[in-house]
């Protein structure tokens, strides 16, 4: 059993001095424990119309904290879901890329060869393409509004890059010695990749993850915005946004509590990335 | 070099072929069509509009068509703006997204690159915390949120700049806008610089330009700067594709009547031509200026050509 503690311990050990980092940790939790849990807690759900306070600043009204919007909607609530389905679908569509692109890239560096040519011929191709552009052709085509078809939209972009990173990772393991001895075993390739290959891959493409969801978080905003995300009335922090530019100049905190709420989200999660990055890799600072 | 070059440009052709190819059978395979929305539209009278605009035939041959267009130059008629086509369309807009992206590209490069290598130079904790805290706000503020805010702040409060629109030959509607999709950019590249710079500047061979006593200024100017450069130009490629993607929005958000709209409008219309003629306009420009971020690439640094 090969004892991978130096690596791992080793990155512990920065991560945990590393304040930004834990700062960011921290945020995250909150945000995402206030996201799952503090809806509860409040009177109104996210599509309440409240009649009596429509388009109220941020504690003036009964039990509107961040205030409501156009419609009478307590905008605390509607942020928060926004925050928990952003989060929710990000790491939805993280995950299958994720999978995908490990796939991918691991039997491509494996295979090697023209298999290997060919495979990463396919994801260079891809990769010409302004990804918004592919995303918006799938929203647009294929259901708007469809949760399941957005994560998917959004996946189907994001695992072009994990494929590269896995690809160039394999070829690298490809050469070790332990490698050469389960084939000289007889231990059939399929074992091969998975039992060795993909454990060992996980490091990089870990770091990778905590870069990968913010970035789904962006693109699923910006769809959002343009209308082809997250339809009314569900929250997303993308069509928050957007509705609260439009009432820019009358009710400013529309636009800036979905705002800051993204701003934070985004921030804590590439502080986090960056830190699990530096902790594996500190050679980058 | 210059052989490499076109022998790149040539490669170009079959990656765009590639492009058209998949975009056309994911358009084409997607459910409705374009004229699901025809008031009062007898299945009679949708079969002939099919038939005029030869949407009845097998799909092959419909492919085949539209390459022999596109060999033309000839991108097809729009079938929801019927008076115009495609190639009319994509041209009135393209002048404005154009001057948007590139006015986008300069300023933030004239603006990250020399504030990088002042940070790298200027060396203080201070300055290094300010500018990791800039960096980290340039990659969580999207150009959806930039926007607005600049807008609430310039437009609604201060008054100095209109909020959106676009009018002809007034490029103060043209301020918001460019600075939205420039400062990420700009903060991206400043960072970038910075961190490559420092890097450079503690290699052995600028040491050893300073032993022989080369000036300070010299050392930076014709030893440092070049090889500092490098991921900076090679940054280059998914920056114009940042700005490309990001001028979608930013006409979205600032009522430009650039080519944005049409990509995002015409997948919702399912009007084939035109989405077909932005993929193929948006996806060639994409590719021409990543190749020209690769020569720069190989001009700063000839030995990335050898790989």
């Amino acid at each position: 059993m090969s004892s991978r503690r130096g690596l791992w311990s080793d990155a512990r050990r920065r991560l945990r001095r590393d304040r930004a980092a834990r700062t960011a940790l921290v945020l995250l939790a909150v945000m995402a424990l206030a996201a799952l849990i503090a809806p509860v807690f409040s009177p109104w759900s996210y599509d309440t119309l409240d009649w009596q306070h429509l388009a109220r600043p941020p504690g003036t009204a009964a039990a509107h904290w961040l205030g409501t919007d156009r419609l009478g909607r307590d905008l605390l609530v509607r942020t928060l879901y926004g925050v928990r389905l952003s989060l929710v679908l990000a790491i939805l569509a993280s995950a299958v890329s994720l999978l995908i692109g490990v796939l991918w890239g691991a039997v491509a560096g494996l295979a090697g060869g023209r298999i290997d040519g060919a495979m990463m011929r396919f994801v260079d191709v891809l990769y010409s393409l302004p990804y918004l552009f592919v995303v918006i052709i799938l929203t647009t085509l294929f259901t708007r509004g469809s949760l399941i078809v957005l994560a998917l939209a959004l996946a189907a972009v994001g695992w072009l890059t994990t494929a590269r990173i896995v690809r160039t990772q394999t070829l690298a393991l490809k050469r070790r010695e332990f490698l050469e001895a389960a084939r000289a075993l007889g231990v059939p390739p399929h074992a091969i990749l998975l039992r060795h290959i993909v454990p060992n891959v996980l490091g990089p493409v870990a770091v990778y993850a905590t870069l990968i969801v913010p970035q789904m978080i962006l693109f699923e905003s910006f769809l959002s915005f343009l209308g082809l995300g997250v339809q009314e009335p569900q929250a997303s922090l993308g069509n928050l946004i957007f509705a609260g530019a439009q009432e820019m100049e009358s009710a400013p905190w529309m636009l800036l509590v979905p705002a800051v709420a993204l701003v934070l989200l985004l921030l804590s999660l590439n502080l986090l990335g960056d830190g699990l990055r530096d902790a594996f890799d500190p050679r980058e600072r | 070099m210059l052989k490499l070059a076109l022998r790149r440009v040539a490669a170009l052709i079959p990656t765009l072929l590639i492009i058209v190819t998949v975009s056309f059978a994911i358009i084409r395979l997607a459910p409705g069509g374009p004229f699901d929305e025809e008031q009062g539209a007898s299945p009679a009278v949708r079969a002939n509009l099919e038939r005029v605009y030869g949407l009845d035939q097998p799909l092959p041959v419909q492919y085949l068509r539209y390459l022999r267009g596109l060999a033309r130059g000839d991108f097809g008629p729009s079938l929801r703006q019927r008076d115009f086509t495609v190639s009319e369309l994509i041209g009135r807009g393209l002048p404005l997204s154009a001057t948007l992206g590139l006015c986008a590209i300069a300023l933030a490069l004239i603006t990250g690159i020399p504030s990088g290598i002042a940070a790298a130079l200027w060396r203080s904790p201070r300055a290094d915390v300010a500018i990791a805290a800039i960096g980290a706000l340039g990659v969580a503020l999207p150009s959806f949120v930039i926007g607005p805010l600049l807008a609430l702040v310039f437009g609604v409060h201060l008054r100095w700049l209109p909020v959106a629109g676009w009018e002809a030959g007034a490029p103060r509607y043209l301020v918001l806008p460019v600075l939205t999709l420039a400062l990420p950019l700009a903060a991206a590249l400043s960072r970038l610089t910075r961190a490559s710079l420092l890097e450079v500047l503690r290699a052995p061979f600028v040491r050893s330009a300073r032993a022989r006593g080369l000036g300070e200024a010299r050392v930076l100017w014709h030893h440092a700067l070049r090889p500092a450069l490098l991921p900076v130009a090679s940054y280059l490629g998914p920056a114009i594709a940042f700005v490309v993607t990001g001028s979608l929005v930013v006409e979205a958000v600032f009522g430009l009547p650039g080519t944005g709209r049409y990509l995002v409008q015409g997948a919702i219309d399912r009007d084939y031509p035109l989405v077909m003629g932005m993929v193929i306009v948006y996806g060639a420009l994409t590719l021409l200026l990543n190749l020209l971020a690769d020569l720069a690439c190989g001009w700063l640094d000839p030995g990335t050509w050898h790989e």
